[in-house]
């Protein structure tokens, strides 16, 4: 129990002298978490918003895929990553390996399934009369599709919150394609796994305070945002 | 008509305050980012406890940059728990313009990556397998960098009375006659590659996920690190070999005593051994030579020396560029 208080008492510490180490990780993994979630939005969204609107021949099947994917296991997806990434893999002479780039590829392909699995249930579940109306009124398309994803705001921001929350978190993938490398490609989760095995319980649980306060600022913002929606 | 009036007036109101929740959340946000952002951009000496980095005595003229400045090393987590890696990679990298991308894995990790040429460079413990690796022309210049010892380690009450005894195979026999429980690494590194070199020497043929190992053998498998294994082995009153590094730096969460010390065969001996270029065209050859010429300089053997002296009292390692295994094995 000692441990967990000095733990809390560290991590103000840590942070009220900025120290150096600890914001460099907390920057990182917010930026590559970050970023990560952006691309997945950028990819994911589209996908959910076909698969859950339009009918195609194969449409279920994808769709099956796609809710697989939800459930990836992270270590797996690095595995495969890293096997693509390595020196002598395919992708080999881009030299990404235990590069942030790297960890970026890899939670995207964790997130992007998430994201699109969400996007494709809200369109869903949107009454089918909605999209008549709109199209009646003159709308495009582009319009169409814009107008609904305003509609399905509430899931979609839970999407947006999923996807994240699922990488920040995520220490395999991090962890074998990043290598916790000081200063390069060390983040929280993987810092946290390396300290503990270390030994230096309390700096670990420091670390894993700030995470978790990470974690809680962003998703404070986004619900903020999502339940505004519902105000209305 | 006034009711809904006042729905709608109630419904804006709670539009306006969350929006005001919100914009003083972003702001935290952009504050904490901000800071964030400009601490991390200044450079100021790390004081975490992991690791206090030493001033370090650089020339004044820049160093230039080497055509290839990325080499990626393979280790093992003993010379990453110590320390003492963080310290000698950030003087190679000042003094040489080299950037080190260090993975620590076990030694048979490490040395699977060498085969596939995933790294350039590796520092491993794990004789027996190195000699095949280097058989087999994967590796090229394998140097005698350091080595410090292996324990047995044990409860206080010690059930199978082995404490003091000089020869570490006689106290395994003791132990696996007793059948009290004996704790592996189970993960192929240097360590576990030892320990299993002990019970062989015994007869009793152990392995990593057989299920024909002894019921009193129990394995902690890949990811379950030296201390990981040693917390294992506290919990549960069993035996189990380590390093003596790991062992003295986290001896105060330990319930675990030192019984067996002293046996040449508990020697712990790191080499670094640069990967073949001649198997792989994309081995940085020169970054693998640079680093391990470091290792054996005389400056780093100076730091292996001593490090550790002030933190625990002893040197974790004991430097040995230029000797031979043969040498160690008297001493």
């Amino acid at each position: 129990m000692g441990m967990i208080f000095d733990g809390i008492k560290q991590a103000f510490l840590l942070l009220i002298h900025g120290d150096p180490q600890v914001l460099k990780i907390a920057w990182l993994s917010l930026l590559v978490s970050g970023s990560a979630t952006v691309c997945s939005l950028c990819v994911g969204i589209p996908l959910g918003a076909v698969l859950g609107l339009s009918r195609f021949p194969g449409r279920r099947f994808v769709a099956s895929l796609i809710n697989t994917g939800m459930g990836l296991p992270p270590v797996v997806v690095g595995l495969v990553v890293s096997i693509f990434l390595w020196r002598n893999g395919p992708l080999g002479i881009l030299h990404i390996m235990y590069t942030p780039a790297a960890m970026v590829i890899a939670q995207f392909i964790i997130a992007m399934p998430i994201v699109a699995g969400f996007t494709m249930a809200a369109t869903q579940q949107l009454d089918p009369k909605l999209r008549l109306q709109i199209l009646s009124l003159g709308a495009s398309r582009v319009q169409l599709v814009w107008i609904l994803l305003k509609e399905a705001r509430l899931p979609l921001l839970a999407a947006i919150m999923a996807g994240f929350g699922a990488i920040i978190s995520e220490v395999g993938a991090s962890m074998m394609v990043g290598g916790n490398i000081m200063g390069q490609t060390r983040v929280l989760t993987t810092a946290i796994v390396g300290e503990n095995s270390k030994g230096e319980f309390a700096y670990a649980i420091a670390l894993s305070i700030i995470l978790m306060a990470l974690v809680f600022l962003v998703n404070f913002i986004l619900t903020m945002v999502q339940q505004r929606a519902k105000a209305r | 008509m006034g009711k809904i009036d006042t729905i709608f007036k109630e419904e804006e109101k709670m539009g306006t305050r969350n929006r005001s929740k919100i914009l003083i959340a972003l702001l935290t946000l952009v504050l904490l980012v901000g800071l964030i952002s400009i601490v991390a951009s200044c450079n100021n000496e790390a004081t975490t406890p992991a690791t206090t980095l030493p001033v370090t005595t650089t020339p004044a003229t820049t160093v230039p940059k080497p055509a290839n400045p990325e080499i990626i090393m393979a280790s093992t987590t003993s010379t990453r728990d110590s320390g003492l890696m963080d310290v000698l990679i950030h003087i190679f990298e000042q003094q040489t313009g080299y950037k080190m991308k260090p993975i620590y894995v076990g030694s048979g990790a490490a040395m699977s990556m060498g085969q596939k040429g995933n790294a350039d460079v590796l520092l491993v413990h794990s004789p027996a397998a190195e000699v095949k690796f280097m058989d087999d022309g994967y590796g090229i210049n394998r140097k005698l960098v350091m080595h410090n010892d292996y324990i047995i380690v044990g409860s206080p009450a010690d059930p199978a009375g082995i404490k003091g005894m000089t020869s570490a195979v006689d106290a395994l026999k003791k132990v696996s006659d007793a059948q009290i429980n004996f704790y592996s690494r189970g993960d192929n590194s240097g360590t576990d590659a030892l320990e299993k070199s002990l019970w062989k020497k015994l007869g009793i043929s152990v392995a990593d996920n057989s299920t024909t190992n002894p019921k009193w053998y129990i394995e902690g498998g890949t990811g379950t690190g030296m201390l990981d294994l040693l917390r294992i082995a506290s919990e549960k009153n069993g035996y189990t070999i380590t390093d003596r590094s790991t062992y003295l730096a986290n001896k105060k969460i330990l319930s675990l005593d030192v019984l067996v010390q002293g046996d040449p065969v508990l020697l712990n001996i790191y080499h670094v051994i640069q990967v073949n270029p001649a198997n792989f065209s994309n081995v940085n050859a020169d970054g693998a030579k640079a680093f391990s010429d470091f290792m054996l300089s005389t400056a780093t053997q100076a730091i292996i020396k001593t490090y550790g002296v002030d933190k625990y009292g002893q040197a974790l390692f004991f430097p040995d560029a230029g000797k031979t295994e043969a040498e160690l094995g008297s001493q």
